[in-house]
């Protein structure tokens, strides 16, 4: 069968200022950080062909960006309109992309102004009550903290998990981020803050969300040929799945999400997939040396944590509560401090940290003999995942 | 019926959708049934995912069912929700079908008596003269 194992690889890494008012537009902070991923590939603009992104008509197209940046030709781009579902599906297929001839050298990017422009976390957007909305937005349920609170509270029904453990995601986050300049969020954070901090939506308190932020991040990926002659060691693309399980339903909207015809909100789709993830890298779940976990909300973690075999089902809670997962447990995640501390770039950042740890450059936040990474983006219903090495 | 001046946002219904709440302003609980193989469907939709039929006929179901999840809101960035602070809104797994969650919010019971697996039945709210939203209430 045919397999994209290790035939395209991450070249190139860079990010804007992470705020919370950049004071600059969107393409401003796109160009930013795609011209700082060519340069860290030792390229210029001439070598670029492609360009990908995703965003929930909140950002800049590829066209705006190839204009922009100058490229002689653009072969390739394509601009999915996605929430985090986007978020490695993206890269994978610009890197299917390169694998069929389409072009050879791609530009992925995620740029936003997610504090200062469209807040995805419902303030300042107006409410719709179209298509799957019409049957939970005339009841409050407006937001996605308010979507997401309602797989935790689902989480807690079956399998017993506490507010406490989904602070011990939020700590183990904040304890990464400190170490991390980029990072928005850098003061100390203990679990009775978190404890204490306001109920948003029951069962999430205000720790329990991530930051809104400024800010975008761009990864520059070519053939593993061509990776070779580059300045970095190549962050090769072992394996990634994008999918959805049965009856994922229509599951977003513009402002919120429900999902009435999900068979149980407590599991994801990602415990369909990993097998196929793992195997096409493969690799198992114990080979992976760090996890960069989507975690829009604190629950979200934890369910993945389960459903990519890191821990049994319903143990997600208590696994991260035994200390598992922070830097110097046997599975560091969100090792930047994720989107709860580092910054929201819609996920995109969890792929440029992934590549980061593998290339050794990580400065204080470097996890010793990091080789392989799982990078995911989104998991409910629908999931989105890839595997990295070095 | 509410007399003020109704200020949340409405359902908009569709072609698909428009039964359900014709359904809900008569204060009936409407759902759609396969004629191919008898599957209930909610949300409405056009065809089965069962068996791919199109053919399908609107049935009253009991309005009976048990809560599966819910949330209380206590912070809202919208206007027409913030003043309704704090607020609970409920998955509600139906008794018959079973295969059937709707979406609503959990009315004369007060936050902290919620709980999982708690028996609700369906009230409808005429919130305007042209539209009927489900609620749920703890069953006697
Ligand atoms: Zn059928």
């Amino acid at each position: 069968m045919n397999n994209l194992k290790d035939k395209v690889a991450i070249v190139g890494l860079g990010w804007t200022r992470f705020s919370t008012n950049s004071g600059v537009s969107v393409k401003n902070l796109a160009l930013e950080s795609c011209k700082n991923a060519i340069d860290d590939a030792g390229l210029t603009v001439k070598d670029v062909d492609g360009i990908a992104t995703y965003n929930i008509g909140d950002s800049v197209s590829p066209y705006v960006v190839a204009t922009g940046l100058g490229l002689p030709e653009l072969r390739w781009n394509i601009e999915y309109f996605a929430g985090a579902n986007g978020a490695t599906s993206t890269l994978l297929t610009a890197a299917c992309a390169i694998i069929g001839g389409l072009a050879d050298t791609v530009l992925v990017f995620r740029a936003m102004n997610g504090r200062t422009g469209t807040r995805l976390g419902g303030a300042g957007m107006s409410l719709n009550t179209t298509g799957i909305e019409q049957y939970c937005v005339p009841y409050g349920l407006t937001t996605f903290p308010q979507a997401v609170a309602m797989v935790a509270r689902r989480h807690m029904i079956k399998y017993g998990t506490t507010s406490h453990q989904m602070g011990a995601v939020a700590l183990t986050c904040r304890e990464n981020a400190i170490l991390n300049e980029r990072a928005v969020v850098r003061s100390p954070l203990s679990i009775e803050d978190h404890q204490n901090s306001k109920m948003i939506v029951d069962p999430l308190r205000l720790y329990d969300c991530c930051q809104e932020t400024d800010g975008a991040c761009a990864v520059l990926i070519t053939s593993a040929d061509r990776a070779k002659d580059l300045r970095h060691s190549p962050v090769y693309l072992m394996s990634g799945t994008h999918g959805a399980g049965w009856q994922s339903g229509e599951f977003f909207g513009k402002t919120t999400a429900f999902w009435p015809e999900w068979d149980e909100l407590s599991e994801t789709y990602a415990r369909t997939m990993a097998s196929e993830l793992y195997g096409k890298a493969g690799i198992t779940s114990k080979d992976v040396d760090v996890a960069e976990l989507y975690d829009c909300f604190t629950i979200e973690p934890i369910v993945q944590l389960e459903d990519f075999g890191f821990c049994e089902k319903g143990e997600g809670g208590a696994f991260v509560e035994s200390g598992a997962v922070r830097r110097d447990g046997h599975l560091p995640m969100n090792t930047h401090g994720g989107l709860l501390s580092e910054g929201y770039i819609h996920g995109f950042n969890h792929v440029l940290e992934g590549a980061s740890q593998l290339r050794g450059d990580a400065g204080a936040r470097q996890i010793k003999d990091a080789e392989i990474a799982l990078v995911t983006g989104y998991c409910g219903p629908v999931a989105n995942a890839v595997i990295l090495r070095r | 019926m509410n007399t003020s001046i109704y200020e949340k946002p409405l359902p908009q219904p569709d072609p698909d959708s428009q039964m359900f709440w014709d359904g809900c302003k008569e204060h009936k609980l409407l759902v759609q049934q396969c004629k191919g193989c008898g599957t209930h469907r909610f949300p409405p939709d056009s065809m089965c995912y069962i068996c791919q039929s199109r053919d399908y006929e609107w049935v009253a179901v009991e309005g009976r069912g048990v809560i599966y999840s819910w949330i209380i809101v206590h912070y809202s960035p919208h206007r027409a929700f913030s003043r309704d602070v704090p607020y609970a809104v409920a998955y509600v797994e139906l008794n018959t079908p079973k295969t059937i969650r709707m979406c609503g919010n959990i009315v004369n019971c007060k936050n902290e008596d919620i709980s999982a697996g708690m028996p609700v039945e369906v009230v409808f709210d005429d919130v305007t003269p042209e539209v009927t939203l489900p609620r749920w209430k703890p069953t006697k």
